[in-house]
């Protein structure tokens, strides 16, 4: 199932001007806030219905403007997460996840099957507890996750998330990530996810499209995206970061955790899968160095061997080196001193020095 | 006008009751629908409409009342063809009453209804919509429930009309005991004969107690609606 989107529609001072094709998995519209990512998943959703364009979900037509067609909202089954959660005040936590239900086909599961259902996505979101509830008494990430359930119990042919996590405080934020992870990752379901945060791209996306003033700018796997030098400068030098598939070999008994990436090994303090499983790591610019030989006498443990693909300098002190290190990509932030002292030139044969890893959980094409 | 014993006094409460139940429970389907096309319609004509709704609560009654008579009297335009095709007569009945009571408490009912649905957030509607809720089902299942309060408010408030409507309804209906003799009209009648006064002082003390009996149900009615509406 992979959604087609190619709209053009009036956003503020410039025209929202977008097409990309979100295949499975989750597929991440990303970028600063005003670039028009709302306006997208909301004509996607059909709240909003673009000048022109036209919106395909596999073979269906969801909207086409020069054919006149623009399916109402209600036949469209995609199942939206608002930022705002939007919980039926009136209804209990349990009558709120069952709400899509009655409208939901039967053909995905015999008729009679709804309890059950609600019974497993409850499970599932850790609200099981939580049902007799009316939404009031919830807390933020309660309430989101509900929100999360009852799209999904609409038996939706896709999910449309908008920042679902904006609202909510980091704690919250890491409430909820993981069952995002195991949508992705149990569920067939193809995700539209809106966010401005590189941490939950890094973490969630399959696919990452990149909006900048109303028009993709990017488009590509998260790792291809994340370890484009020129994103750099959209997300910023701070959380700039490459992001690397990698499967864990096995734990250590000095609390550290081997895993294995395309070009090489790294080590982890102690990491909750088991041996065997894959995950994704993300290391950002500013945590590599880069050497020119085998650095020795280091305390570093993550040292990969990699090759200059480029060097992008901006107007500061500071240059990003994008690397090829195995199948993977790597960015590192440089002052450019340094580039010239090492006289780093695409080509060059270096060691990334990596400082710090951190985990971002579950494997890039599980989608 | 004779017996200010008892029957007469209570035929009129009885009618009253009934006139104003009738005419509550008849308007509020539509004063529903017309709420929420006032709310959240979008056509043309909305401000006539608006208006036309409005217009009973400015007018003098006695006028509401005469152009009551000359549409749905025997003669109207609209009273002959209910005649000819129902066989219904509203002139100088008690179901005229009815019609006249309505009229009248109408914008009262819209307005209170109206004020409802607009403090329902469309994006919980929207959001019932995602879910694949047709219009229908969103407003029977989202937005009715939501604005529960507000249209006992409305129904309420329309009874309480019904209830005192005088002036369209004596030039409507007359004022006819048994037939077209509300309580207002019976005080009135009352106030007129000699001896009367205890009579409709004892309607008066009716009145009272049927209005705060109507106002604190609807309170308790409300705030129940209310509380289970904000989800707490």
């Amino acid at each position: 199932m992979s959604l087609s989107v190619d709209i053009t529609h009036p956003f503020g001072d410039f025209t929202l001007k977008v097409a990309f094709e979100a295949p499975g998995g989750i597929t991440a519209l990303f970028g600063q806030s005003g670039t028009g990512k709302t306006t997208v998943v909301n004509a996607v959703a059909g709240l909003l219905r673009p000048k022109a364009g036209r919106i395909t979900l596999s073979d269906e037509v969801l909207f086409d403007a020069s054919a006149g067609i623009c399916l109402p909202l209600h036949k469209r089954r995609l199942g939206y997460v608002f930022q705002d959660g939007r919980l039926f005040p009136h209804m209990s936590v349990r009558q709120n996840l069952s709400y899509g239900l009655r409208f939901a086909q039967k053909s995905t599961q015999g008729g009679t099957q709804d309890r059950p259902a609600v019974a497993e996505v409850a499970d599932m979101l850790g609200i099981t507890g939580l049902l007799e509830r009316p939404p009031g008494a919830l807390s933020g990430g309660e309430k989101q996750r509900v929100a999360i359930g009852r799209a999904l119990l609409s038996r939706p042919r896709m999910l449309l998330m908008d920042e679902p996590l904006a609202a909510l405080d980091t704690a919250r934020k890491e409430e909820i990530l993981p069952y995002l992870e195991r949508l992705r990752d149990q569920t067939d379901i193809p995700m539209l996810y809106v966010s401005h945060s590189v941490a939950e791209v890094a973490r969630l996306a399959t696919t990452v499209v990149v909006l900048e003033d109303g028009h993709v700018a990017r488009l590509g796997t998260a790792e291809r995206v994340l370890s484009d030098p020129d994103m750099v400068r959209q997300i910023g030098v701070r959380e700039a970061g490459a992001v690397l598939p990698a499967s864990v070999v096995r734990h250590h008994g000095d609390g550290l955790s081997e895993l294995s990436v395309s070009g090489g090994r790294l080590f982890l303090p102690q990491m909750d899968l088991p041996p065997g499983a894959s995950t994704r790591v993300r290391v950002l610019a500013k945590d590599v160095i880069v050497a020119l030989g085998k650095p020795t006498g280091l305390s570093a443990l993550n040292i990969l061997p990699a090759e200059i693909l480029t060097l992008r300098g901006g107007t500061g002190p500071g240059v990003i080196v994008q690397m090829q290190c195995g199948n993977d990509r790597l960015l590192a932030r440089i002052t450019r001193r340094s580039a010239d002292a090492l006289a780093l030139k695409a080509g060059t044969k270096v060691h990334a020095v990596i400082k710090s890893v951190s985990v971002a959980r579950r494997d890039v094409g599980a989608g | 006008m004779t017996g200010w014993l008892g029957p007469d006094e209570w035929q009129a409460v009885a009618l009253s009751l009934r006139v104003s139940l009738w005419a509550t429970v008849l308007s509020l389907p539509l004063g529903i629908l017309v709420a929420y096309a006032l709310a959240r319609g979008q056509f043309r004509g909305k401000q006539v409409l608006n208006g036309l709704v409005h217009l009973p609560l400015i007018l003098p009654p006695v006028v509401t009342g005469y152009l009551l008579l000359l549409t749905f009297g025997r003669r109207g335009l609209i009273g002959g063809w209910l005649e000819e095709v129902f066989g219904l007569v509203l002139a100088f009945r008690w179901t005229g009453a009815v019609l006249a009571a309505a009229i009248m408490a109408f914008p009262l009912m819209v307005r209170a209804i109206r004020l409802a649905i607009e403090a329902v957030d469309p994006k919980l509607e929207q959001a019932a919509a995602t879910l694949g809720a047709s219009r229908i089902w969103v407003f029977v299942t989202i937005t009715l429930p939501l604005i529960l309060p507000g249209v006992i408010t409305g129904a309420v408030l329309g009874f309480a009309k019904a209830m005192g409507e005088f002036g369209a309804t004596i030039t409507f209906v007359s004022n006819i005991p048994g037939q077209t003799q509300t309580l207002p009209s019976a005080i009135y009648t009352f106030l007129q004969v000699p001896g009367g006064e205890a009579s409709a002082l004892r309607l008066v003390g009716v009145s009272v107690g049927i209005a705060m009996a109507a106002l604190l149900a609807s309170e308790l009615l409300a705030r129940r609606a209310a509380k289970r509406v904000a989800g707490e």
